[in-house]
């Protein structure tokens, strides 16, 4: 355990005059998978987003702390795997480039056993060498998956983490979800009741609108 | 090191890809012979000579620089790079490949300057030595930002010259000061003011560059 918590205090979002959100304050803590849910358009991918630190929060804020110490919103991408279907990974480079690069550019050790593993979990071994652009779109969301475990990541955001999945593609995301909630915090943002089935909280944006 | 990482990411992709290596060539071949059909058997003096040189390499650095974010914008793959690097090393990478390209292009132009137009005599190659190394990192300096800042708009294409006019114009009319001292053979010490001119421009839009892309990589 590594004792990650993720706290949102009084975090509010507006684009322009409407509101996303407002005010949401909860605090996530690892070893749980947590859901959050809305309908179409209701601010759960910009939630994903305030949380992972690529859009800012019109008010409050956003607490990730590892061992109760602050993680600095620099060194934030190094703990956060992140899967979501606007996700796009380089089609010029094969699957194994890929993920060398981004080790490369994170500073981290390209460990070929472990991405072996992985790749494996998701059956993408034997097709690992070819390029991206090759890929259907359901082999590219496991890809995705591959992308975001590949650096042991403490949080896990899975926005919409079965889209584009077949019933074995889904049966794999549930069983990693399932594998890697016993040393991660997991948020799952989705409307399929077998994605929130997973989860043992659920936040619904739609209860911050007023 | 992380930026060198970033930057051999994009220089092999670049070499599948050819986003912006193909515009630059192909920009920089229409352009000068555009520039020598229409000067025929015209005698143009040196000076005038000089200031084309820099005017192609605007144009060029302006239909090729861009790329650098425009096509990870165009890609999607924006957000792929914010999860996996830190904004600073983002720009250091992306600055590294600019630098290289506008050196291979820069040093491919004027090759061919030297070459077709006769009336392009450097008489100092020091003083031009030094414009043109300073030029450059100042032009990469200032298009990489230029290029992150525009890489959101809808209207790329058209944005990116007309914000980068004002804000390349002092070095541009630097360089081409120090071009004419170099075609008149002036020495390097002569041209020291200027010289410090295009120093400072480089210094003052690097410190920018790290102060404000931070604002400009998250939305």
């Amino acid at each position: 355990m590594t004792n990650y918590t993720l706290q949102l205090d009084k975090l509010t979002k507006i684009f322009g005059r409407r509101l996303v959100f407002k005010d949401i304050d909860f605090t996530f803590s690892e070893g749980n998978v947590y859901g959050i849910t809305g309908s179409n358009g209701s601010g759960k991918s910009t939630l994903s987003k305030i949380v992972i630190g690529i859009n800012s929060p019109t008010r409050g804020k956003v607490y990730h702390k590892l061992a109760g110490k602050d993680i600095s919103p620099n060194d934030l991408h190094n703990h956060v795997g992140f899967v979501s279907p606007y996700l796009v990974l380089y089609d010029e480079f094969s699957a194994e480039e890929n993920l060398k690069h981004f080790a490369k550019i994170r500073g981290i050790m390209f460990d070929q056993n472990f991405t072996d593993g992985l790749f494996s979990d998701f059956k993408l071994l034997d097709r690992k060498n070819d390029l991206l652009k090759g890929y259907s779109s359901g082999m590219k969301q496991r890809m995705k998956y591959i992308f975001a475990l590949q650096h042991n990541p403490e949080l896990l955001i899975l926005d919409e983490p079965t889209s584009n999945l077949d019933n074995q593609g889904k049966d794999t995301v549930y069983n990693i979800i399932n594998r890697e909630k016993k040393n991660k915090l997991i948020l799952v943002t989705s409307n399929e009741d077998s994605d929130l089935a997973l989860c043992d909280e659920v936040l619904n944006v739609e209860n911050y609108k007023k | 090191m992380k930026e060198l990482a970033l930057f051999k990411k994009d220089w092999q992709s670049e070499l599948r890809t050819r986003y912006a290596v193909n515009a630059l060539a192909m920009f920089i071949l229409v352009t000068i012979s555009v520039i020598l059909f229409s000067v025929g058997s015209e005698n143009i003096s040196e000076y005038l000579t000089g200031g084309l040189l820099w005017v192609v390499i605007f144009f060029s650095a302006m239909s090729g620089l861009s790329r650098a974010f425009v096509s990870e914008e165009e890609r999607g793959t924006t957000l792929t790079l914010q999860l996996i690097a830190k904004p600073s090393t983002v720009f250091t990478g992306k600055l590294l490949f600019n630098i290289l390209l506008v050196f291979l292009m820069n040093i491919a132009i004027t090759i061919l300057f030297l070459l077709l137009f006769d009336s392009f005599i450097i008489r100092d190659y020091s003083t031009f030595f030094a414009a043109f190394i300073l030029g450059n990192f100042g032009i990469a300096i200032s298009s990489t930002l230029i290029a992150a800042i525009i890489s959101k708009a809808s209207t790329k294409g058209t944005l990116y010259p007309v914000l980068s006019f004002p804000i390349l114009l002092p070095l541009i009319l630097t360089l081409l000061e120090l071009t004419k001292f170099a075609i008149d053979g002036q020495s390097l010490s002569d041209s020291f003011t200027e010289l410090a001119v295009l120093f400072c421009y480089d210094m003052i839009m690097i410190s920018a560059g790290y102060m404000l892309f931070d604002f400009i990589w998250k939305d």
